[in-house]
C-alpha cells in the first residue's frame, strides 16, 4: 500500500502531456532518417558492378 | 586489534546490501551465463567500491573520469562502438533494405518510457536516459545518458544489460501476445535477394554516417564510430585491423567498462527508491520495443502482397544477436520448416543502427 502511495505521489501528469510531443518527433525522425537510407542503399544496389571484363 | 577492526566498525548495512546485489551479478553471469562480459565486472566492481573506505574508489573514479565520463568525451563506449561495428555484417540488411523499418519502429520502446518516466516525476533529461534503456545497446545507453548528466547511470547500465540478457525470456511472451498462430506460421521467402557489391558495402558505412550526422550531428561520434568499424572490415584491406578492433579491442574496453561502471554503484546513490523505478521503466521500454516492431510487420502485412512473419518486427531492438534467434527458434517451433534468420539477423542489425539514430535524435532534443 505504502508503495502504491509513493507512486500516486510521485505521478506528475502535466511533465507526462509535456513529453508527448518529444515521442512523435523522435519517431518520425527515426523514420525520416531510415526511409532516406533505404532509398540510398536501394540505390547503390542498383549501380552495377564492373566486372574485369568490362574494365577491359 | 583495536585497529584491525576500526574499518569494520564503519561497515553499514547500504554496503552489504551491494555486495549481496554484487554478488547476484556475479551469479547470473557465471551461473545463468547472462551478459557475463558486462555482469561480472560490474558484480565484482559492485563489491569492490562498497568496501568500506575502499582504497579502489580512487582509481575506479580515475577510470570512470577518463573513461566514461563526458570531460573526456565517453571514451570508452565509443571505442567500443569500433569493435562492435567491425563484428556487424550488413549484408543481410542490404539485401532486403525495407527490413530497416523494423528497427525504426522497434525504438518506440524508448520513446514511450521517456514519457512513462516524465509521468514519475523524473526530470526530463533523466527520463530520456532511462528511456534510452529501450535501445537495447549498452554504450549508446552510457553515451546518451552521460551526455545528459543523469545522476542514475549505475541503475541504467544495471537494467540495460539485464534486460537484454533477459531477451531470450522477455520477447516469446509479447511476442505471443501480439500474433495469432496463423501470423506466426507465415513463411518467407529465403530466396537471397542480389548479393550487395563489395562497393555497396564500402560505400554504407559512409553514406549513413553522413545522412545520420546531417539529422542529427550530436549523434555524429556513436554513429562514426560504429560504422568506422564497419568500414575497417568491408574495405578488405585492413582485415588484420578489423580483427583487432573485434576482438582485442572490444575485449579490452569490455573489461574496464563493466568495472568502471561500478562507480556509480555506490549504496549511498544506488540503492534508492528511483533504483527500482528505473528497472521496472526499463522493462517497459524492452516490451513497448517488441510490441511496435511486431506491429509494424502486421500492419505491413495489411497492404503488402508478400506477407511478413511479423514475428521479425521483434528483432528491431538492436539487442544482437539474441533477439534474431529467439524470433527464428519461436519460428522453428511453430512450424519446423520455417527458417527466418536470414530475415531476423537483417532485422537485428538494423536495430543497432536505429538506436544510435535514436540516442542522437534524444542528444539533440535534451543536451
Amino acid at each position: 500500500m505504502d508503495i502504491l502511495n509513493k507512486l500516486l505521489e510521485m505521478i506528475d501528469f502535466d511533465a507526462f502531456l509535456a513529453s508527448l510531443p518529444y515521442m512523435g518527433k523522435g519517431m518520425l525522425g527515426i523514420f525520416i532518417v531510415t526511409v532516406i537510407i533505404v532509398v540510398f542503399v536501394n540505390a547503390l544496389n542498383n549501380i552495377p558492378e564492373k566486372t574485369k571484363k568490362d574494365r577491359k | 586489534m583495536a585497529d584491525l577492526l576500526a574499518n569494520f566498525a564503519t561497515l553499514e548495512w547500504k554496503q552489504v546490501a551491494m555486495w549481496i546485489i554484487g554478488a547476484l551479478l556475479i551469479y547470473l553471469a557465471i551461473k545463468k551465463e547472462m551478459e557475463p562480459s558486462l555482469l561480472l565486472p560490474m558484480g565484482f566492481g559492485a563489491i569492490l567500491i562498497n568496501l568500506p573506505n575502499s582504497g579502489a574508489q580512487h582509481v575506479i573514479d580515475v577510470l570512470f573520469k577518463f573513461g566514461i565520463s563526458n570531460d573526456f568525451g565517453e571514451l570508452m563506449p565509443l571505442v567500443l562502438f569500433i569493435g562492435i561495428g567491425a563484428m556487424i555484417d550488413f549484408t543481410p540488411l542490404l539485401t532486403n533494405p525495407k527490413l530497416m523499418l523494423f528497427g525504426a519502429a522497434a525504438q518506440f520502446g524508448i520513446f514511450f518510457t521517456l514519457c512513462l518516466a516524465s509521468l514519475f516525476g523524473f526530470d526530463i533529461k533523466d527520463a530520456a536516459s532511462i528511456g534510452i534503456i529501450g535501445a537495447a545497446d549498452g554504450p549508446t545507453a552510457i553515451a546518451v545518458s552521460m551526455e545528459l548528466g543523469s545522476k542514475y547511470i549505475g541503475a541504467i547500465m544495471v537494467a540495460a544489460y539485464s534486460y537484454m540478457a533477459l531477451v531470450p525470456l522477455i520477447q516469446p511472451p509479447i511476442i505471443k501476445l501480439c500474433t495469432t498462430k496463423k501470423e506466426r506460421l507465415i513463411r518467407m521467402d529465403n530466396t537471397q535477394g542480389k548479393t550487395p557489391s563489395k562497393l555497396t558495402k564500402i560505400l554504407f558505412p559512409i553514406v549513413v554516417t553522413v545522412i545520420v550526422g546531417i539529422v542529427a550531428p550530436d549523434a555524429v561520434a556513436l554513429i562514426g564510430f560504429l560504422m568506422f568499424g564497419n568500414l575497417i572490415r568491408e574495405c578488405g584491406v585492413l582485415n588484420s585491423l578489423s580483427e583487432t578492433a573485434q576482438k582485442v579491442l572490444a575485449n579490452l574496453i569490455t573489461i574496464f567498462l563493466g568495472i568502471t561502471i561500478a562507480a556509480r554503484m555506490r549504496a549511498e546513490e544506488f540503492l534508492t527508491w528511483e533504483t527500482l523505478l528505473i528497472i521496472g521503466l526499463g522493462l517497459f521500454a524492452f516490451i513497448f520495443d517488441t510490441f511496435a516492431g511486431v506491429m509494424l510487420a502486421k500492419l505491413m502485412n495489411l497492404f503488402s502482397k508478400k506477407k511478413i512473419n511479423p514475428m521479425i518486427g521483434a528483432a528491431g531492438i538492436s539487442a544482437f544477436p539474441m533477439s534474431a534467434r529467439v524470433v527464428h527458434k519461436m519460428g522453428l517451433e511453430e512450424d519446423n520448416q520455417n527458417f527466418l534468420l536470414m530475415h531476423s539477423i537483417g532485422v537485428n542489425v538494423s536495430g543497432q543502427i536505429a538506436s544510435v539514430i535514436a540516442g542522437g535524435l534524444i542528444l539533440t532534443f535534451f543536451s
